[in-house]
């Protein structure tokens, strides 16, 4: 046999059978693979859990902890469940086989292990795990763990869905000003800043980003994954944005440099929620008219002198402790029908 | 009938190389007869669930190493011991005897 194509892997091969343990490792070894060994589901579990491990062989019927109980402590574990689990197993097994494989388990061998299918199966559930790790890298981009593990879990289809959401819209005022008075490089440079302080907000409550205009932000709260108190998660990451950035505007003038200000607009309702794109590009976005109010609101901000401003349904969904100014009723351009605004006092 | 099946023999020796299964056989002639006493003890105090995972043992074992008829009689005992009635008969000294082959075999083929 020569050395398998793909690359070197660790393995953890958990069996109380001697002769299992060393044939397992051993045909491993011989593919290429780095390969640990416990000889019962306590040890086993305790390895996986301090190891780095790629993937686990794991027996069914052993001492101390059989392989059923392995698996359902690894698939409760939120860092376990991201990482392959092979059953082995008797052919007379085949039914605690099933049972494993619908919890949760990739995929199974039974014994004797057949070389040639052992190869097969490790490299096959080696490659899928490399595919969902480098999409959970790219989810996090732009998403909080849970947000990017719910994207896995459901997949994406591109195609929308309704959902009740709390969307926030957040700029720059006149950040046009300050990109002349500096070069290129220090208005990316600030750019960066601000968007990471923005992110941290966002991704801290729970929000995902949703897309970035030039130095415009969209958020959403709520979508993919549903929370009850979205329309607060909301407040909170932009009265929180308005905190970070009054810290920075402070070192900003302190070293004579721009302080940038910038105008929030909230809105709550529902929403067409989904990927647009291609398959080789999309991104998740959220569509409708409490989009479009959020976006009028935050234009808002201008004239009345207020960086916050929400409107009426996120109002009801916020807490008493959430000081707020009613701003009245407003008709924006392209709306019909007036829209009660208010302000969230800091 | 022989023994040892040469196709499930060989392909582990082309698996995990000729020194190695050297090593195998003897991890098995050496644990064997760990699980016999096993069986035997258990049988003696009743205990099924050792009687069963002592058969299991060399059940899987025998099948890893191409001994199919070793295999199917400690199935045989494994599936009494599963159902919990130790009523064996002569099946372990039956058992024992095939293990006896299978040793010289392997001593040959090794």
């Amino acid at each position: 046999m020569s050395i398998s194509s793909s690359e070197p892997a660790r393995l953890l091969v958990v069996d109380d059978n001697k002769v299992n343990r060393m044939t397992l490792s051993r045909s491993l070894q011989v593919q290429g693979h780095i390969v640990e060994t416990a000889e019962n589901g306590r040890e086993g579990l305790e390895k996986f859990r301090s190891g780095a491990f790629d993937l686990m062989l794991l027996d069914i019927e052993m001492p101390v902890m059989n392989g059923f109980e392995v698996l359902e402590a690894c698939l409760n574990d939120f860092d376990l469940r991201q990482i392959p689990i092979i059953m082995t197993s008797a052919m007379e097994e085949l039914d605690a086989v099933v049972k494993c494989v619908e919890l949760g388990a990739e995929d199974y061998l039974t014994k004797p292990v057949n070389p040639v299918l052992l190869r097969a199966r490790v490299s096959a559930s080696l490659e899928k795990k490399r595919l969902r790790d480098e999409q959970r890298k790219l989810f996090r981009t732009f998403a909080t763990k849970e947000v990017a593990e719910e994207l896995l879990r459901t997949g994406f289809s591109l195609g929308g869905q309704i959902v009740t959401a709390s969307v926030l819209i957040a700029d720059i005022r006149s950040f046009t000003t300050i990109a002349e008075n500096h070069d290129p490089s220090d208005s990316i440079e600030l750019l960066n800043q601000y968007f990471s302080m923005m992110f941290d907000a966002v991704t801290r409550n729970g929000g995902i980003i949703n897309q970035i205009v030039g130095d415009g932000l969209l958020a959403v709260f709520g979508a993919p994954i549903f929370y009850e108190d979205h329309r607060e998660r909301a407040v909170k990451a932009a009265l929180q944005m308005l905190e970070q950035l009054k810290t920075f505007n402070e070192k900003q003038l302190a070293q004579n440099k721009t302080a940038i200000r910038i105008g929030i607009g909230i809105t709550s309702g529902k929403m067409v929620a989904g990927y647009t794109g291609t398959q080789n590009r999309a991104i998740y976005t959220c569509i409708g008219d409490t989009v479009n109010l959020a976006d009028r609101i935050e234009e808002y901000t201008k004239e009345a002198l207020r960086p916050l401003l929400i409107d009426e349904n996120t109002r009801q969904g916020l807490p008493e402790y959430y000081k707020v100014e009613d701003l009245g009723k407003i008709v924006f351009k392209g709306k019909n029908q007036a829209a009660h605004v208010f302000a969230v006092l800091e | 009938m022989t023994l040892i099946d040469m196709n499930v023999y060989n392909m582990l020796k082309e698996a995990t190389g000729a020194e190695f299964i050297h090593e195998l056989v003897n991890a098995f002639l050496e644990d064997t007869p760990v699980q016999f006493e096993q069986m035997r003890s258990a049988l003696a105090a009743g205990d099924s669930e050792v009687f069963c995972r002592a058969a299991h043992t060399i059940k899987s074992n025998a099948a890893t190493l191409g001994a199919n008829q070793l295999a199917s009689l400690a199935r045989e005992l494994e599936k009494i011991g599963r159902e919990g009635n130790l009523a064996v008969g002569s099946r372990l000294e039956v058992l024992h005897e095939a293990f006896e082959q299978v040793k010289n075999q392997l001593d040959e083929l090794s």
